[in-house]
């Protein structure tokens, strides 16, 4: 079993996580500069149909590890199993999601191996995996070199492309005999609205103390929902700690570091913690009252205007744009 | 019931980060240093917890340089009862040399519950939990806002995309802990008094090998100078906006 590059794939409630597909292209890149297979791992119940969907990515074999105690994610038996998978791999990628940030760690301690976590750039040098990975929320980047087996990195969700890269995955059953889990999920609570993840999303309408007020963010939320699905509504943390937006909604270093597409960021002055939390977003709107705000020196597009005129309009901008 | 809280000192997160001129690390002359502000959420965890059992010992843990004595000393005065800085020197990148360090010290203690932060905002790798529970053999849960205590077992809530997942798990077990989970408390003008008196040990210890090494430190990428977008009304200025997103961003 030669597994150059051994590709954790994520499912959740039987439908793999498109930061799965991400991972498989990444993984293969790696493999061929490595001249080498690129395998992926399904861990859960009744998950091997997934296996082509993961080849249509560039896994040349998928490992599956079936059994009704994978159902839900039980984080010491999937550790287990992935352990068992990954332990004779040279390198072991997933992504940097909920998931993989709770279950990587656990498996490279298994493995009495190192980690680099939320990665935003994975390279082959030789041998070597070297990712880059942002530290202080993106204040700056280190490039770290892992000497263990396997080498183990995590990469951060919206970052590495997915692309179609057609293989016939083979598909291989693994068996592992699992104890009993130490850890129980009782209950999957799923958020109201259906909105995605702030780590997932292609667009961010943020809000910052300019709101004035919780009932404000409608206007954020109106925008967001002009926008399509893939855009949601974060806060800044003055916003948070004034109980107008939940905890979750947070974007800064001591809140989520995102990394979207498109940033709007209304009536937010810019401290340095939430710049670094946005700052590697693909395009930044600034819209602020205050001219000298230093949001706007991170910005690429920079609106000087009252938040509560322009997003109205914007909105309707939006709307007209995208009904054409 | 006693607990443990692993705590790490780090870089204000109003702290500006300048690169060493030779690319080892960064700057720390001038930064000021704090208890990680997720290790705050867990320090204010145990103390609600041994205020509600009315008894049992919170101790901190620290693995880190002897500035991180100050640390210590800040959760000490919110009411934990003592202190360990396992003195390494200076930081490593290596999450499973931090956690084997700290697994061992804390095999060493009979701790019915371990808290930490979900992660550091100095190095962000979020690692340190999950591996010190997998080298002791107890369960983890990460991202955590809420903590409920029946008997030997524990009822937390983790955040996940889009929703939260409920866990239970036996105790023993690592707590890794999200904002949210309550409101740290301030230490108390008694309370820093009290806290020069409580017992800290410190221990001189050796990571050994790294085998996550940091090969290079740079800095973040330039963003290109951008552009203010003018016109007479909030509604021109929405539609020249609109128009650079569709036809020169490509985003929208």
């Amino acid at each position: 079993m030669a597994k150059e590059v051994l590709v954790f794939a994520e499912q959740r409630g039987g439908a793999l996580r498109k930061v799965s597909f991400e991972m498989v292209t990444t993984g293969r890149k790696l493999a061929d500069s490595m001249g080498g297979e690129c395998c992926a791992v399904v861990v859960g119940d009744s998950v091997s149909g997934m296996a082509a969907d993961l080849g249509k990515y560039g896994a040349d074999k998928v490992f599956v590890v079936e059994d009704a105690k994978l159902k839900d994610y039980v984080p010491d038996l999937y550790a287990q199993a992935v352990a068992e998978v990954a332990k004779d791999a040279k390198v072991l990628i997933g992504g940097a999601s909920a998931m993989g940030k709770d279950l990587l760690p656990r498996v490279a301690a298994r493995l009495d191996t190192a980690m680099a976590s939320d990665c935003v750039k994975l390279d082959m040098d030789g041998n070597s995996l070297m990712a880059l990975r942002p530290v202080f929320a993106g204040k700056a980047f280190v490039t770290i070199k892992i000497n263990g087996t396997p080498q183990v990195a995590a990469g951060r969700p919206k970052v590495f492309p997915a692309e179609e890269n057609a293989k016939a995955g083979a598909v291989e059953k693994v068996s592992v005999s699992l104890g009993d889990a130490k850890a129980a999920l009782k209950e999957l609570k799923q958020e109201a609205g259906d909105r995605v993840d702030l780590t997932e999303a292609d667009i961010i309408v943020s809000g910052g103390r300019g709101m004035k007020g919780p009932d404000e963010y409608k206007i954020l939320e109106e925008l967001a929902d002009a926008l399509g699905s893939t855009a949601t509504v974060g806060a800044s943390r003055a916003a948070v700690d004034a109980g107008w937006r939940p905890h979750s909604d947070q974007v800064g270093q001591t809140g989520k570091t995102v990394s979207p597409s498109l940033y709007i960021a209304c009536g937010i002055s810019g401290a340095i913690q939430h710049l670094a939390g946005m700052g590697s977003s693909k395009y930044i709107v600034a819209v602020n009252k205050d001219a000298d705000a230093p949001i706007f020196s991170k910005a690429d597009y920079g609106i000087v205007e009252d938040l509560f005129k322009l997003v109205p309009e914007l909105t309707k901008e939006v709307k007209k744009l995208l009904a054409e | 019931m006693n607990s443990a809280v692993i705590m790490k000192q780090v870089p204000d997160t109003e702290a500006l980060i300048k690169l060493a001129p030779d690319g080892s690390g960064y700057v720390k002359e001038g930064v000021k240093f704090v208890m990680n502000p997720y290790d705050e959420f867990g320090v204010e965890e145990a103390l609600k917890i041994k205020e509600a059992a009315g008894a049992g010992e919170v101790t901190i843990i620290s693995l880190g340089s002897e500035r991180a004595v100050e640390a210590i000393r800040t959760a000490l005065a919110m009411g934990a009862d003592k202190g360990v800085l396992l003195n390494a020197g200076e930081g490593s990148a290596c999450a499973l040399g931090l956690a084997k360090a700290l697994a061992e010290e804390l095999k060493a203690g009979d701790y019915k519950i371990i808290f930490c932060g979900k992660q550091a905002i100095d190095d962000d790798m979020a690692q340190v939990g999950p591996m010190v529970a997998e080298l002791m053999g107890i369960p983890c849960v990460t991202v955590v806002t809420k903590v409920e205590l029946s008997g030997n077992k524990a009822v937390c809530t983790r955040e996940i995309e889009g929703g939260k997942e409920i866990v239970e798990v036996a105790l023993p077990a690592v707590i890794a802990c999200q904002k949210g989970l309550n409101e740290p408390r301030y230490a108390s003008l008694p309370g820093i008094m009290k806290a020069k008196k409580k017992p800290l040990d410190q221990k001189d210890i050796s990571l050994g090998d790294a085998k996550a090494v940091i090969v290079k430190w740079e800095a973040p990428p330039e963003r290109p100078p951008g552009r203010i977008i003018e016109g007479d009304d909030a509604a021109t200025k929405a539609a020249a906006l609109v128009k650079a997103l569709r036809e020169e961003a490509k985003v929208i």
